[in-house]
């Protein structure tokens, strides 16, 4: 095919001459190698399937947002856990201290040095980056809300429809994920169920809740807001809230990660970075 | 032949550990520069301005006597044991004097019966460490303000300094916390001479400590022995306004 026969601004019909002659060369070359018959075979086949579609996934605004909110969170996590180190034990109501009852207690000096920001035993420090980018996090939260609801992103994106959130779609969700099965074609190029449950969760019931139990624990804001420590029943509650929240949010991180990993890692966080996002292809089911 | 080409799942690997040390590394890096930590507090006055904002005049949550704790903890210094502080303490504090002096029109010399004649105050509040527990204790004393009233602030005086008997260490300089003229003049700032119905123990800060609520444990300074009425904080210890703000934590500790 000559390249000279498209027109400027043609780039995705480029690219996808583009990607269907290198998947051709590297299987032909395969091919040579092996000497399979399988391999030729092959090649057959991907030179006549139909080129993969490349679409913009993500906005400059998510994408921005995206990463600043990671390193706030990251930095935040980390610094918490050294906070927590101060007294590794959790309570429950008006007040716990060392003579009292915990409810949990993580070893005698809490988390390990790698978990934790700085490495060393630093309670000042700990401190001092977390409120910073608390503060930036916050910040950059509000600009994404502002950002989400007036450009659509939480209603169009986030918000599951009817039909998704019936239990049969979400098992049926379940069941594919566990097989390690993910959307292709046209489902790929939304946000499948357990995907907008997650974000939704993360941005609209766990965040909110990080920030309100946070404040609780601020004898400061206590003063302002007396109904917050009653509503999460006393100051250690709150700071155990916080914790287990804080904790749910790492595990939102580590799945969220393997199932970049396991989705395509190249694919998915260029389409983080460029926008740019090559879908699966396939039938969508 | 060795294979010089890494596999994706190898590269993805190395790279994510290798990413991840680097942050780790990084942070502690930056955690030992005095001007990137300095940076990093310039979020205390973010927290100031907008708790000064909130909290205003606002009082701290009172208690019933249901919720105190069964034993109030002590932290830091559980007794000064100094010679000065054991002569004292041996007197039964009777030849105790809390010296009110600085910028004020009429400097004191207050001793423990004069202080429990004034009128006074008593709350169930609760004591949020830095470290984050929290205890729930009865306290009975003078609110600073009635006594700083007897003494004619200046003009001047912006802040209120709080000099203790004890040492954490060896010639530190002694224990000592600063708060505002907001805090210092808050109906619940008092000096507490009483915990639970009975006299201020050692280990709780005997014979008289500060109770200024809705800040952090460490601002509550105890075993005081003089105050001091200033109009700047950096010519005194390191300059921070008190012994754990010298050694980094926040002077606005409502956080």
């Amino acid at each position: 095919m000559n390249i000279g026969e498209f027109a400027i601004g043609d780039e995705r019909a480029l690219c996808q001459v583009f990607y269907s002659s290198v998947r051709e060369l590297q299987v032909t070359a395969h091919a040579q190698e092996t000497g399979s018959t399988l391999a030729v075979a092959s090649t057959i086949m991907v030179a006549t399937m139909a080129p993969p579609e490349i679409i913009r996934r993500h906005s400059l605004a998510t994408r921005l947002l995206h990463w600043v909110n990671a390193l706030c969170v990251f930095l935040v996590l980390m610094s918490g856990l050294q906070i927590f180190n101060a007294d590794p034990h959790l309570y429950w109501g008006q007040f716990g201290a060392s003579p009292d009852k915990p409810l949990l207690s993580i070893g005698a000096h809490g988390f390990p040095p790698w978990a934790t920001i700085p490495s060393w035993q630093a309670l000042s420090a700990g401190r001092r980056w977390h409120f910073f980018f608390a503060w930036l996090l916050i910040f950059n939260s509000f600009t994404y809300l502002l950002f989400s609801f007036i450009s659509g992103h939480v209603r169009r994106d986030l918000l599951p429809t009817r039909s998704e959130i019936a239990p049969s779609h979400i098992l049926h969700d379940i069941w594919n994920h566990l097989r390690l099965r993910f959307p292709k074609g046209e489902a790929a190029k939304r946000y499948n169920v357990l995907q907008k449950l997650a974000y939704f969760g993360v941005i609209f019931v766990l965040a909110p809740l990080i920030l309100a139990t946070g404040l609780t624990m601020s004898p400061g804001f206590d003063a302002a807001c007396p109904w917050l420590v009653t509503l999460f029943g006393g100051r250690p509650s709150a700071r155990t809230i916080h914790f287990t929240a804080a904790m749910l949010v790492a595990l939102f991180i580590l799945v969220h990660l393997l199932m970049v990993v396991l989705a395509g890692p190249v694919n998915e966080i260029r389409s983080m970075i460029t926008g740019r996002y090559v879908v699966p292809p396939g039938k969508s089911r | 032949m060795k294979r010089l080409v890494w596999t994706r799942r190898q590269m993805l690997l190395r790279g994510s550990a290798a990413f991840g040390g680097l942050m780790v590394g990084g942070c502690d890096r930056l955690s030992q520069s005095p001007t990137f930590l300095r940076f990093l507090g310039s979020a205390e006055y973010l927290n100031y301005r907008a708790q000064r904002l909130v909290v205003g005049q606002s009082l701290a949550h009172e208690f019933p006597e249901t919720d105190l704790s069964p034993v109030f903890r002590s932290n830091g210094t559980s007794n000064p044991d100094n010679d000065r502080y054991n002569r004292l303490r041996a007197g039964n504090f009777a030849d105790w004097r809390l010296s009110v002096h600085g910028l004020v029109e009429q400097p004191l010399e207050l001793s423990l019966a004069q202080l429990r004649a004034m009128p006074s105050r008593t709350q169930i509040t609760r004591h949020d460490c830095v470290e984050g527990w929290s205890a729930i204790g009865k306290w009975s004393g003078v609110p600073l303000g009635s006594v700083l009233d007897r003494a004619q602030l200046n003009p001047e005086a912006r802040f209120i300094v709080l000099y203790c008997a004890d040492e954490l260490e060896r010639n530190d300089g002694g224990y000592y916390e600063s708060i505002d003229l907001v805090d210092a003049f808050h109906p619940q700032t008092l000096l507490a001479y009483s915990l639970n119905d009975k006299p201020l123990a050692i280990a709780n800060g005997a014979p008289l400590r500060l109770r200024v609520e809705r800040q952090l444990g460490y601002k509550q300074a105890k075993y005081l022995m003089r105050i001091e009425a200033v109009a700047q904080l950096k010519d005194i210890g390191a300059g921070k306004g008190g012994y754990w703000e010298d050694r980094g934590y926040e002077w606005y500790a409502g956080i």
